[in-house]
């Protein structure tokens, strides 16, 4: 009897308090639909979650845990930084994590600036040409010559296994330039006319009236390319050698997981590794690789995170 | 200010559209474009009477139509029910769930998947632990690899595509809603009557973009998987322009197959933009006659 009283205390207030939120109009949903709702939203978030968790779990999981588990450990048994110290260590992994991060903050740096001085210089409606070189650039993003041309156009320059070869030929996104050309054009020109009576240079007016009112847009490009250069895989395939010592991260994750080829300097893959006299679950290790390749993402995503809708949006009204 | 992107793109955009006459030579890496014999259309020739051809030229149409019809009703769903949550805060907090495999490259997805669904994965280990003696590896399987694409594409891209219909959702007067809620239409009806025609411009657009796309589908995603699938089920046209150009070294071979994929694409693009603009919609570029 005790369980029955408080249920019916919940029960009353069911017809007279209602959701703020909920507009007049709307009536209470039925239990079954709410729960029925609630249960696809917990699907949901496991699918994408738990496959995370428990990849980020067995990277921390010594080898007796992961021996238990059979595989990726879902609860928590013993917890070791064994695989991370080795990675520390130096070697494959710690290299190729230092390369990818340098390569995406020169690759994004790079593209960011090229892509505001295109933009800012198609913006200007007297600029040389302007509307022809617009449709030159908009070209190539309905037509391209294919892989083969432009591995052949590459390694012709001499840029093969050579770092400018994973950032040069995708350094421009014609899409960015578009956008990012769209939001320059609706800033007030008659601060900038008035800028270039007083005298002021493109330069000038670019640094302190164009850029310092385009902080979102620019945060969003920058993101985009940041994410472009972190995760490509491809162009290092075409452009870099077989087991080369310039591999950044993605390919280190391709050929030691995806692929599941033992790693160099860790023992074999079946066997694992040593840091001291601790065994290595050879898993636990893959698994730290993938965690390092997903973290970098993870820290960038929240803050920039505000800005996709306009992002997107901008793409899709003004592209 | 324009010269660093317009050069970058001269280098590395256009001189290899000018290298695809490579198409009509027997190229050779020693002779050069300039110095490498022409053979006219034999390349062409070749490659229509290759029965490998057509082979991923019916695999690209599968994987695309499968992961289209799987995939396509997705985000709808999402924001839709998205749309229906009144707590902001949670509302909020799915979202940047759902949408963030978007940001994953595509060999993080594919190895995910590969720790989930492959041999000795978690669905694996978890059937085996409930008493299922062999249990199927997934991700190995060609028969049920359109499947595994499609997974994967939802997987990785419904919350970020869920964003725009987010957009639409918006866009609909609440009046609408507040009439039909007057006139007694219950949730299902307004569902059906108002929110789906309401989004029905946007669905629209996207499904003919996304259809301009089809020939070049699925190159990386495919590229990273051809071997644990098998070319049977997973070689599509580009990675056989990839293979047959790169990897095997006939470079002219492979040039022919991309030309071929350029041109139909550029035909097909075009002509999705067209069909966008014939029902009132802004394509990738906006009719100049409206």
């Amino acid at each position: 009897m005790a369980t029955t009283a408080p249920r019916q205390a919940t029960a009353r207030p069911r017809h007279t308090r209602r959701n703020p939120r909920r507009p007049v109009w709307q009536e209470r949903p039925a239990p079954a639909t709410q729960s029925a709702k609630g249960a696809a939203i917990v699907a949901i978030l496991l699918i994408i979650a738990l496959p995370l968790y428990s990849i980020v779990l067995t990277s921390f999981s010594d080898q007796a845990s992961v021996n238990i588990a059979g595989g990726l450990v879902v609860w928590p048994h013993g917890l070791t930084l064994s695989a991370y110290r080795l990675i520390a260590e130096g070697g494959v992994v710690g290299r190729a994590l230092v390369i990818s991060v340098l390569l995406t903050a020169v690759g994004t740096a790079f593209s960011v600036t090229v892509t505001i001085l295109a933009s800012y210089g198609l913006s200007r409606a007297g600029s040389f040409g302007h509307k022809t070189i617009l449709w030159f650039m908009m070209i190539t993003m309905f037509f391209s010559g294919g892989i083969i041309p432009l591995f052949l156009v590459v390694s012709g320059l001499g840029g093969f296994d050579q770092y400018w070869a994973l950032i040069l030929p995708g350094a421009v996104s014609v899409f960015n330039i578009i956008v990012m050309r769209a939001f320059f054009m609706n800033i007030a020109s008659d601060m900038i006319e008035s800028a270039l009576i007083d005298g002021a240079s493109d330069w000038k007016i670019l640094w302190r009236i164009v850029l310092p009112t385009s902080r979102a847009v620019t945060a969003v490009i920058a993101l985009f390319y940041g994410v472009t250069y972190w995760n490509s895989w491809f162009n290092i395939l075409l452009f870099m050698p077989a087991d080369s010592v310039k591999w950044p991260l993605q390919m280190v994750l391709y050929t030691y997981v995806t692929q599941g080829n033992p790693m160099p300097g860790s023992g074999s893959s079946t066997i694992g590794g040593f840091v001291g006299n601790q065994q290595i679950a050879p898993l636990s290790l893959q698994m730290a690789v993938v965690t390092l390749t997903v973290v970098p993402v993870l820290i960038v995503y929240p803050f920039v995170q505000k800005h996709f809708t306009k992002g997107v949006l901008l793409g899709a009204i003004k592209g | 200010m324009t010269l660093p992107a317009a050069v970058l793109l001269l280098v590395f955009g256009y001189t290899p559209m000018l290298g695809l006459v490579m198409a009509f030579q027997d190229y050779d890496l020693y002779d050069g474009i300039l110095h490498s014999p022409w053979v006219g259309f034999a390349n062409f020739q070749l490659l229509f009477t290759d029965p490998g051809f057509w082979h991923a030229f019916a695999n690209t149409l599968v994987l695309f139509s499968v992961q289209l019809v799987l995939s396509f009703p997705i985000p709808i769903a999402l924001a839709i029910m998205l749309d229906g949550i009144l707590s902001r805060r949670l509302r909020s907090f799915i979202q940047s769930m759902v949408t963030l495999p978007h940001f994953f490259s595509m060999v993080m997805v594919v190895t995910i998947f590969d720790q989930v669904l492959g041999g000795s994965g978690l669905l694996d280990t978890f059937l085996r632990g409930h008493g299922v003696i062999n249990p199927p590896d997934l991700v190995t399987n060609p028969g049920l690899f359109k499947f595994l694409v499609a997974g994967q594409l939802i997987w990785k891209e419904s919350g970020w595509n869920m964003i725009i219909y987010l957009a639409a959702l918006a866009a609909i007067s609440p009046s609408l809603y507040e009439a039909a809620a007057v006139d007694g239409a219950n949730w299902r009806q307004r569902t059906w009557r108002i929110t789906l025609p309401g989004l029905r411009p946007i669905m629209v657009l996207l499904l003919i973009l996304n259809l301009g796309y089809a020939l070049t589908f699925g190159f990386e995603q495919m590229l990273i998987q051809l071997a644990a699938v098998g070319p049977g089920a997973a070689q599509v046209l580009t990675t056989f322009s990839y293979e047959n150009g790169i990897v095997q070294g006939n470079y002219s071979y492979g040039a022919a197959a991309g030309l071929f994929l350029g041109v139909t694409s550029v035909i097909l693009i075009l002509s999705a933009n067209r069909v966008a603009h014939l029902l009132g919609e802004d394509g990738l570029y906006r009719n100049s006659r409206r």
